[in-house]
């Protein structure tokens, strides 16, 4: 028989121990050497809080009574393990990138940092978790008073009560030690997570060291502890479905729901690529605990006597045997469970009640700019921490005390996992589903609180305890199908499948409902966009207005929750990074939302958000700030607009520009040849009347040679005359100063003047066609005139037939009148078709024609002046040329 | 113009295409964790408990050993996690 002192002061010893490790853990880690702290392994251990005291004793008695149930309880964080790809890590995601630092602050984060949710989903821990940390002191009580009654000296009530109160007490300072040592900007705990992975190790080794002892020493090996088992009582494989699948599911969801959980999974959590590792090295952990649960209480079932607690198998079954050293392990094992869950369920709820409710109160009573000015954040912080840790204990040993600690209270782990879970719709549609509002979280997290308090909370105090006998069976008020184990009616459910299944399928449809039909604010918008797509963009942009707030409030009022050195350093940091030597950065929107973050790692997104707001007059996000956003992002695409469109218009200007100056130069090379064409042109008559007045000058001759000489100058005036009348004529037209008469005549009588002008005695055939040329023009006929003229004259002048002639035909379109003018020669090439309206083009030997080669480029001058135009009409047989006459010059058809 | 996300491609090198059916894989664990344990539930109840214990402590292995296998297939991209790659 151990003594009953030996094995408190083997507790003892065991928690001084837990102590030292816990130190040396925080010690090296603020010395910067603790990377050991940070491997995969002890992230892994650290996650074995799952297993509770509940599940090391409370295991073997759930196999003891219903058989292979209990595995359910460790499958369903099997599959969430195992399937770490589709939430854990985007959970582990967010709660790095957003700085959780617990679920009712990822809730509260998630949905526009709300702080109402933020008091929901902590209340609704507080409640759920209260039971479950009674029931860790229960079974450490329970172990004390086994070895107590082993040694003969069995306890009683008041001294059940008393070791719980001990127990409380020791956990309560042993949690504020560890776990508000400081204030840390990530909410991680060294030294606690170093004493849990510790505890895992201890927890598991007693179980399996039980195991082994139960199925080498005494049932003789594997094989007849297979035997055993299909001839104890609890063989028959009787599995119902919807419970098995229930208690899977609830264990599952559970593992990521439970505050404790979130606590070790997603806070503590500092690599992501642990949970790599974590992924099957945790439901390995979970198999080998579960491994053993099975023999021990078939062994403890046969070996004890029919009355035992077989929750306590786990330590009756060993000191049975006189394994008093087994036992003592097996103790502290269960010790370990308990004290674990203990601790770390009461930081996560402890953390809770200060993030969500005391800090905002307290920020509530000293409104406005005080927060900055007025006490000790931190300290105000810290101390609510405290007082939290304390008051979670409390409640939990009240709650001990009141339920009486009996069997009432082993059933109700499975209730308050129920409990937990009622957060899983509002979380999974958090971080995958933007279209979830705060309203329809909170809608669904009330009525799943509601629901599971009327079906499996208050029904768990025992019969006629809360809900009276009549209100059960009958219904509340009578209303029939309210009753608690049969709602809407349906009866016959087992009552932990039927409140699961109510209060998940209502408060899922709730959640569904609220978020669809109601219209979510744009931070929580915002937020949304940052949580379900965490993975596209890891930094947030929380579009804080830059504010009145000076650099120096903010400060002062960091310095206060995360200390001065740190404070200092952090502000010191910004400034740099902004190029600015000192303490005091520009308050930007990009420092503040750091700000914010590193806050929110202290005292959680909605009270870093409203303590932000404080000092910046409350300037948070606004529908006008988002549309601001949207409007700067709309201003600079309309900018790239404009740019793009300046670009394309600046290619074509530049394209015109080329062209112009491609023109120009071939203008310039026009030039100059005009100017040598027409020194050329100018220079030949000039040169004959020069050697000619030479001659008559110097020599003597007779009359009839002057008068030959003379007759030469004079024409070779006349041409030069002509030549220049040509040219200014030219300039005139080209430069438009030329002023037109508006005249009337028929069109018949032009064509017949300028046939006579330029046709007679010549032997040039005109046909005409006199029906189309019966029309009144209203144009300045002498300059028409002068067209024909010309185009008669070449005609004249430069048909090759035999028998020359030239039809003129008239014709006309809709838009114009066309007068063609058609020679029998053999035409103008098409090489020089273009240029034969050139100035001095002249296409054949230019003596032939004695005239400048300026008559076609008149006349299209003068036609372009008249508003119509003059062609050259390929394809006629001859050389044809038409001018186009527009519709205004016809004055009436007659 | 609002420059749109770069299209997927349609066709990636073998070494992504064969990590992101792993990542497939990483994701289809639970779900054949699920059916197989489920497949207790079809049993007669004449079943003993033995067997049924024997059965799942065997899935619950493989699980794990699959979980393990895949860990170390995926574990190269955990750290340079590509948005995109999905």
């Amino acid at each position: 028989m151990v003594a009953f002192n030996v094995l408190v002061a083997v507790a003892l010893a065991y928690v001084a121990f837990l102590f030292a490790v816990a130190f040396f853990a925080e010690r090296r880690a603020a010395q910067g050497l603790g990377g050991w702290l940070y491997s995969p392994i002890v992230y892994t251990l650290s996650l074995s809080i799952y297993c509770t005291a509940w599940t090391f004793y409370g295991a073997v008695g759930y196999a003891a009574r219903s058989g292979l149930e209990y595995v359910t309880i460790y499958l369903g964080p099997t599959l969430v393990m195992v399937g770490w790809w589709w939430v854990l890590r985007r959970l582990v995601r967010i709660g790095r990138t957003q700085r959780i630092t617990s679920i009712a602050d990822l809730i509260s984060s998630r949905f526009g940092k709300s702080t109402s949710l933020g008091v929901i989903v902590t209340l609704m821990a507080v409640v759920a978790g209260t039971p479950y940390i009674a029931l860790q002191l229960q079974s450490v009580t329970l172990s004390f008073s086994v070895f107590a009654e082993a040694g003969g000296r069995p306890w009683g009530p008041n001294e059940l009560a008393g070791g719980a109160r001990w127990v409380a007490v020791g956990l309560a300072i042993f949690t504020v030690l560890f776990g508000t040592r400081n204030l840390d900007a990530n909410e991680r705990h060294h030294g606690i997570v170093m004493a849990i992975a510790v505890e895992a190790v201890v927890k598991l080794l007693a179980l399996i060291a039980v195991g082994v002892f139960v199925v080498w020493g005494i049932a003789g090996g594997p094989t007849q502890i297979l035997a055993q088992i299909d001839a104890s009582p609890i063989a028959r494989w009787e599995q119902n479905g919807a419970r098995w699948f229930s208690l899977i599911f609830l264990s599952a969801a559970a593992f990521i729901c439970l505050p404790r959980m979130f606590q070790v999974l997603v806070v503590e959590n500092v690599d992501e690529r642990h949970l790599n590792i974590a992924g099957w090295a945790f439901p390995a952990y979970l198999m080998l605990m579960s491994l053993f649960v099975v023999p021990i209480a078939v062994v403890g079932l046969r070996l004890l006597p029919a009355g035992a607690n077989p929750d306590l198998f786990v330590l009756t079954v060993p000191l049975s045997q006189g394994q008093n050293g087994l036992a003592m392990l097996s103790f502290l094992g269960g010790f370990s469970s308990a004290t674990s869950m203990v601790i770390v369920a009461t930081i996560a709820l402890a953390t809770m009640v200060s993030n969500h409710i005391v800090v905002p109160m307290w920020l509530t009573t000293r409104s406005g700019g005080e927060a900055k000015m007025s006490g000790d954040v931190r300290y105000v912080i810290l101390l609510s921490r405290r007082l939290s840790i304390a008051g979670v204990l409390l409640l939990g040993y009240l709650y001990y005390r009141v339920s009486g600690g009996g069997t009432a209270l082993a059933a109700i782990g499975l209730v308050s996992f129920t409990g937990a879970v009622q957060v899983l719709p509002a979380l999974i549609g958090g971080i995958f589903w933007r279209g979830s509002t705060r309203v329809g979280a909170a809608m669904g997290l009330i009525t799943g609180f509601v629901v599971w308090s009327w079906t499996l909370f208050l029904p768990s105090f025992g019969n006629g305890a809360v809900i009276t006998e009549a209100v059960a069976t009958l219904g509340p008020f009578g209303i029939n199908w309210l009753r608690p184990d049969a709602l809407f009616g349906i009866d016959g459910m087992d009552p932990l499948v039927h409140g699961i299944m109510w209060s998940m399928l209502l408060n899922a449809a709730m959640f569904f409902a609220g978020s669809v039909f109601s219209f979510p604010t744009p931070l929580e918008r915002l937020q949304g966009a940052q949580f379900v797509n965490v993975f596209d963009y890891s930094t947030g942009s929380q579009p804080w207005r830059t504010s009145a707030a000076s650099a120096e409030d903010l400060l002062i009022m960091f310095q206060r929750i995360i200390g001065g050195t740190e404070a200092q350093a952090f502000f010191q940091r910004a400034a740099s990074k902004q190029g600015k030597v000192g303490y005091l950065p520009d308050v930007t929107s990009e420092f503040l939302e750091n700000l914010e973050r590193e806050l929110a790692g202290s005292v959680g997104a909605a009270t870093a958000h409203a303590m932000i707001g404080q000092l910046t007059d409350g300037s948070g996000l606004s529908v006008e700030d988002l549309i601001a956003v949207a409007d700067e992002a709309a201003q600079i695409l309309e900018y790239s607009n404009q740019l793009e469109a300046k670009s394309a218009e600046q290619d074509r200007t530049a394209r015109a520009l080329q062209d112009a100056n491609e023109q120009l130069t071939a203008l310039s090379v026009q030039k100059d040849a005009f100017l040598s064409q027409i020194s050329h042109e100018l220079r030949t008559p000039m040169t004959s009347i020069r050697s000619f007045s030479e001659i008559l000058r110097d020599s003597d001759m007779t009359a009839a040679e002057q008068g030959k000489y003379a007759g030469i100058i004079h024409d070779e005036t006349l041409r030069l005359t002509r030549l220049l009348d040509d040219l200014l004529d030219l300039s005139v037209l080209a430069n438009g100063e030329v002023v037109l008469q508006d005249q009337t005549g028929s069109l018949s009588a032009l064509i017949e003047r300028a046939v006579s002008v330029a046709g007679h005695g010549v032997k040039l055939t005109i046909k005409r066609t006199r029906v189309g040329e019966d029309v009144v023009l209203r144009t300045d006929l002498d300059r028409l005139v002068q067209v024909f003229i010309n185009l008669i004259a070449n005609a004249h002048k430069y048909c090759d037939a035999q028998k020359p002639a030239l039809r003129i035909e008239v014709s006309h379109s809709d838009a114009a009148y066309r007068i063609d003018f058609i020679d029998n020669g053999s035409g103008i090439r098409a090489e020089n078709q273009k240029i034969i309206f050139e100035k001095f083009a002249r296409i054949s030997d230019e003596g032939k024609a004695g005239g400048a080669g300026l008559g076609l480029a008149i006349c299209r001058e003068i036609m372009t002046r008249l508003g119509g135009q003059i062609t050259y009409l390929p394809g006629q047989g001859g050389a044809a040329f038409r001018v186009v006459l527009p519709m205004t010059a016809i004055l009436a058809n007659q | 113009m609002i420059p749109s996300a770069p299209k997927p491609a349609a066709f990636v090198a073998k070494g992504t295409y064969r990590r992101r059916r792993m990542r497939d894989l990483a994701r289809a664990v639970p779900v054949i964790g699920v059916v197989l344990l489920a497949i207790p539930l079809l049993w007669s109840d004449a079943a003993l408990n033995s067997g049924a214990i024997v059965y799942i402590f065997v899935v619950w292995v493989l699980l794990i050993l699959l979980a393990a296998a895949i860990s170390r297939a995926v574990s190269t991209d955990v750290a340079t996690d590509t948005p995109k790659a999905r």
